[in-house]
C-alpha cells in the first residue's frame, strides 16, 4: 500500500516585499523630515486661526518663556559661528574655538553675553536647567537683545522673525521685545501661534 | 528561521556522478526589514510633520511720523480695545474723552459679536466677493486685490489695540485673531497714552 504522503509546507515568507516598503517609507521619511528642534523650555503657543507657514530657513527666533525670560537663535551652523564671533567682538569677550563649536550647535541660547563662556563649558546635562538660562536682558539699561538682532542682519540679512511666546507670557516682556524690534526698524514679524483646536504637544 | 534548500535529496540519486552542491541564493530579508522599520519609526518619532502656524504682523514704524502724515481716524469709526488681565477686554468706541468703557470678554458671543457688527458691511462684501470668487472662477491675484481693497475701505473701523501689564501674550493674540476673523485690516497694537491711563485708573482692568 502506497502511503500518501501529505507534503510539508514551507513556514518560509518572501521578506523582498515588505523589505521593500519598508525601505520606501524609510526613504519617504529621511526626505520629508526636519527635525524637531531641541528647546530649552516647553512653550505652549496660543491657538489662532492663521494658516501661514513659518519657513524653514532663514529665520531667527525668539523664544520667550513663562517667567519672561527670552531666548535667541538663527538657524544655519555657519551662521551661528559667525553671529557668536560677531558678538564677541561687540562686547570685547573672546570665545575659544571649542566655545564657539559648542554653540553652532545649540538652536536657541538664553544668556547674557557675559555668562556665555562658562555656559557653554557646561556639559550638556546641566544646560537645560532653568538657573543656567537667565535669558537674554532686554531691558533699557542693558539691552543686549538688540545686539543680537543687529548681528543676526549682518550674518545673514535675508532672516525673517519670529516670536514664539508662551500663552501665559506676561505682555509687558512681549512688549519689551516689540518694542526693540521697532526700535531697529524691524516692523514685520511673524508670531508663532498653532492651529485652533489642535491639542499641544 | 530555518532554509528549505530547493536541491534537497538530490545527492540520494546520484550515481557516483559527483554535482558540485548548489547554493541558494536566497538570503534570509527578515534582520533587514527589521532594521528598515527601527529607522522608520526613529525618523516618524524625531520629525516634525506638523509645522507652527504664524501670524504675520506688522508694527508702525517709530521714525517719520510727524503730525502731519499720520492718518487721522473718524471718531466714528474708531474702536478701542483694552486688553486687562484675567481674560477681559474693555473696549470703547470713538474719542477718548468721555468715553464709556465696557466689558467683554474674548469668546465668539463677546468681542467677536462687537466687531462683526462694527464691520457689517465690510464682511457683506466680502462675503459677496467670494461667493463671486466661487461662480466665475476669480483669479488669486484678483481676489486678493480686491479684497485688500474693501478691507482697507473708507467705512473700516480702526482698531487700537491696548495691552496693559496685567494681559498675557495669549490675550493679544486673541485680540488679533479676531482681527482677521472679523476681516479688520486696520488695526495696531499701540501703548497706552495718558489719556486712556487716566481711563482706566482706579478702575480694576
Amino acid at each position: 500500500m502506497p502511503k500518501v504522503k501529505i507534503p510539508r509546507k514551507s513556514t518560509w515568507v518572501d521578506m523582498t516585499a515588505m523589505c521593500d516598503v519598508a525601505f520606501l517609507l524609510l526613504t519617504f521619511f529621511m526626505l520629508t523630515s526636519n527635525f524637531t528642534k531641541k528647546e530649552p523650555v516647553l512653550v505652549a503657543t496660543p491657538s489662532s486661526i492663521s494658516e501661514i507657514k513659518i519657513p524653514e530657513t532663514n529665520v531667527m527666533t525668539m523664544l520667550i518663556d513663562k517667567s519672561g525670560k527670552i531666548y535667541f537663535g538663527i538657524d544655519g551652523q555657519d551662521n551661528r559661528q559667525q553671529l557668536l564671533q560677531m558678538m564677541g567682538e561687540t562686547f570685547k569677550i573672546k570665545f575659544s574655538q571649542e566655545e564657539i563649536k559648542t554653540y553652532t550647535l545649540l538652536d536657541l541660547c538664553g544668556n547674557p553675553i557675559e555668562s556665555m563662556s562658562s555656559f557653554l563649558k557646561m556639559k550638556p546635562e546641566v544646560r537645560d536647567l532653568p538657573q543656567n538660562n537667565q535669558g537674554i536682558p532686554a531691558d533699557s539699561t542693558n539691552n543686549q537683545l538688540i545686539e543680537w538682532v543687529k548681528a543676526a542682519r549682518i550674518v545673514n540679512p535675508e532672516l525673517r522673525i519670529a516670536i514664539k511666546a508662551d500663552e501665559s507670557t506676561p505682555f509687558p516682556v512681549v512688549k519689551k521685545v516689540m518694542k526693540t524690534l521697532q526700535t531697529l526698524e524691524e516692523n514685520r514679524y511673524n508670531l508663532i501661534t498653532r492651529l485652533e483646536g489642535e491639542s499641544d504637544i | 528561521m530555518a532554509e528549505i534548500s530547493q536541491d534537497q535529496g538530490s545527492h540520494k540519486k546520484g550515481k557516483g556522478k559527483k554535482r558540485s552542491k548548489k547554493l541558494s541564493t536566497r538570503i534570509d530579508l527578515t534582520p533587514m526589514v527589521d532594521l528598515g522599520f527601527l529607522l522608520i519609526t526613529f525618523f516618524m518619532l524625531a520629525t516634525t510633520l506638523i509645522k507652527p502656524q504664524t501670524m504675520e504682523i506688522t508694527m508702525p514704524s517709530n521714525k517719520d511720523v510727524t503730525e502731519d502724515n499720520q492718518t487721522v481716524a473718524k471718531a466714528s469709526q474708531a474702536v478701542t480695545l483694552i486688553l486687562g488681565g484675567k481674560d477681559k477686554v474693555f473696549y470703547y468706541f470713538g474719542k477718548t474723552e468721555g468715553a464709556q468703557l465696557t466689558a467683554t470678554d474674548y469668546s465668539a458671543g463677546g468681542l467677536r459679536k462687537l466687531l462683526l457688527q462694527k464691520n457689517f458691511s465690510i464682511i457683506k462684501q466680502v462675503e459677496d466677493l467670494k461667493s463671486e470668487k466661487t461662480k466665475t472662477r476669480m483669479k488669486d491675484e484678483v481676489y486678493k486685490s480686491q479684497l485688500s481693497k474693501i478691507k482697507s475701505g473708507k467705512n473700516a473701523p480702526v482698531v487700537r489695540i491696548m495691552a496693559t501689564d496685567k494681559a498675557s501674550y495669549k490675550n493679544l493674540v486673541d485680540a488679533l485673531d479676531e482681527m482677521n476673523i472679523c476681516y479688520i485690516s486696520r488695526y495696531a497694537i499701540v501703548d497706552i497714552d495718558a489719556a486712556d491711563q487716566a481711563l482706566i485708573a482706579g478702575k480694576d482692568i
